[in-house]
């Protein structure tokens, strides 16, 4: 019987993380696509940066980061009594930064692609910046916000690296389905990684296919 | 000044090209902004709405002060009540018709100077209603648009050339709704335009930008007895001349206006009492010494040449005293030349009646 725990995990980070991310993507995106700072180019940077990074450097810096020792893992130390390194909040928090990217870039096409025409006529008629962006931006830009809620939950469920370096391999608090696989692939229990592995490759799927259906009748 | 003026101070400096305006209208009627393509109308207009964040100076209307740069006040787009109709409609893709027109109105205390059903009727749009604006055509996507900035019940309106993206079988369809509309609104109107026509139908004020700088402000028949403003002056000079329907000829579909230069026939009918603008290009107009036999030309009124105005091409145009009223009338030097026309001449203005322009006031 293979154990799903670790798969409910994953599911879990994802959903937990996906969540935090577009409260921060959502507004660093505007921000992005409408500005002419010269912050734009580097902030763009840092936010693709976990792209191109091995997992296991990121994974290695957030070790570093978040341990005990350091300034922001002794403080957590401090006020909760528990370590960030090894443990769920330590993984969400690591997956915020390496799912980033897939939240940030979608949304920030997507409101480049609509521009402030509707807008600024938005605001002429009386909405403020907030009323403007839910009742004009929102809607008109939701195929961006699938994407981004699609592609960073289906990418913090499949982390591998960031996970093993941060969270290490504890059942129920950071043992996640990525991870499960490869220590049933290690122990040469083929089935128990099978089972794992399709299931995973069905939601994977299953989400990447939902979100073409349900854009492309967006835009008819 | 205070009391219904619009009083608009304006510096933007940008790339090759600077705004700097200063200027002090009645806020009342359609005030036409006038002037070739990158003379700065956009741009002016987006500074009244508050939309251009880089604009400095001062914007009051009717007393009420939206932009202040030496007290630092600048009042967000939002917080203006001007609305706005821009050269594309700009309509919200995921709502319908209805919705779209009302959204300005759900986010307004005041209470629109058009009731919504008054403005269906007025720009016909009854049979839009549950559409997406996805299947509008332009002209309808465009009126929809002007329902919309009115029912936010805004405190000064401004049309961006409106009709610019339309073809001519469209603008002529929307034309006609901005008459009415000119006609039925309480609220101050500012229109650009780069087309002369929509220019001299609607506008009661006209204001000529050139280069960023104003060019000219006033009243449209001031304004348009000078000869020296782009695109209104030399051949497409043109008056507007004030006047009431006065008779019917229900066989040949004409009737008679009474004007301050005398009467005048056009085509087409109105009512008896209809108050009329009518629009008499110069080109339309020629001048004689004697009353002529055995023309075509159905409108003559006795004038005096009060200037002859140069254009710098091989016409001139002709500025006639019509007892007080002034008509512009556009010929040839040779025709000077050999006629004699200078001030003080007594002539004939002969008008062709087709070529005058009705618009309702």
């Amino acid at each position: 019987m293979t154990d799903f725990g670790p798969l409910l995990l994953s599911l879990r980070l994802a959903a937990v993380t996906t969540l935090i991310l577009m409260c921060l993507a959502t507004p660093l995106a505007w921000w992005l696509a409408n500005t002419r700072s010269m912050l734009k180019a580097p902030v763009q940077s840092i936010v693709a940066l976990p792209i191109v990074l091995p997992p296991t450097v990121l994974g290695f810096y957030f070790l570093l980061f978040l341990s005990p020792n350091s300034l922001l893992g002794g403080f957590w130390v401090e006020v909760t009594g528990s370590s960030l390194t090894f443990s769920f909040t330590g993984l969400v928090i690591a997956s915020i930064v390496y799912s980033l990217p897939f939240a940030v870039q979608p949304l920030v096409s997507a409101f480049e692609t609509l521009g402030r025409k509707e807008v600024e006529a938005a605001w002429t008629l009386g909405a403020s910046r907030l009323d403007a962006f839910v009742s004009v931006v929102v809607p008109l830009t939701r195929p961006g916000f699938l994407s981004a809620v699609v592609l960073s939950f289906a990418h913090t469920l499949g982390e591998f690296g960031v996970v093993l370096m941060v969270g290490g391999n504890i059942p129920g608090a950071t043992r996640t389905v990525s991870i499960a696989i490869y220590d049933h692939v290690e122990s040469l229990d083929y089935s128990a990684a099978h089972a794992l592995s399709l299931t995973l490759l069905g939601i994977a799927f299953a989400s990447l296919l939902a979100l073409f259906v349900v854009n492309r009748r967006a835009r008819v | 000044m205070s009391g219904t003026r619009l009083e608009a101070r304006y510096r933007l400096p940008r790339g090759g090209f600077a705004l700097d305006i200063d200027l002090d209208l009645p806020a009342e009627g359609v005030i036409g902004l006038f002037g070739v393509s990158g003379s700065g109308k956009t741009t002016l207009l987006r500074c009244l709405a508050g939309l251009e964040r880089q604009a400095i100076g001062r914007f009051a209307l009717n007393g009420d002060v939206f932009d202040d740069a030496e007290a630092g006040l600048r009042l967000p787009p939002w917080k203006r009540g001007i609305s706005v109709v821009f050269q594309e409609p700009r309509l919200f893709a995921h709502l319908d018709v209805e919705r779209n027109i009302r959204y300005g109105e759900q986010r307004t205390s005041r209470s629109p100077p058009v009731e919504f059903a008054a403005l269906v009727e007025l720009l016909g749009l009854a049979p839009l209603l549950g559409r997406k604006p996805a299947r509008l055509s332009g002209g309808e996507a465009q009126r929809v648009a002007i329902a919309r900035a009115l029912m936010s019940a805004p405190r000064l309106v401004l049309m961006d050339e409106p009709l610019s993206a339309l073809d001519i079988a469209r603008r002529n369809e929307v034309l006609p709704f901005l008459e009415r509309l000119h006609a039925a609104l309480p609220v101050p109107l500012m229109y650009v335009s780069h087309q002369q026509d929509e220019i001299l139908r609607l506008a009661d004020t006209l204001l000529v930008l050139d280069e960023g700088r104003v060019l000219a402000a006033g009243p449209l028949p001031d304004l348009l007895a000078r000869a020296d403003l782009p695109g209104l002056s030399g051949d497409s000079a043109a008056v507007v001349v004030p006047g009431v329907a006065r008779a019917m000829d229900a066989e040949f579909d004409m009737t008679e206006v009474a004007t301050g230069a005398g009467s005048l026939w056009v085509t087409s009918r109105y009512t008896p009492g209809t108050p009329l603008r009518l629009l008499v290009r110069a080109r339309d107009v020629s001048v004689s010494l004697a009353m002529p036999e055995g023309s075509s030309i159905q409108n003559r009124v006795p004038a005096v040449i009060a200037a002859v105005m140069e254009t710098g091409g091989p016409t001139v145009v002709l500025r006639l005293d019509a007892r007080g009223t002034v008509l512009l009338a556009c010929v040839t030097r040779r025709a000077v030349a050999e006629l004699d026309l200078r001030p003080g001449r007594a002539v004939f203005a002969n008008i062709k009646s087709a070529a005058v322009r009705q618009a309702s006031v």
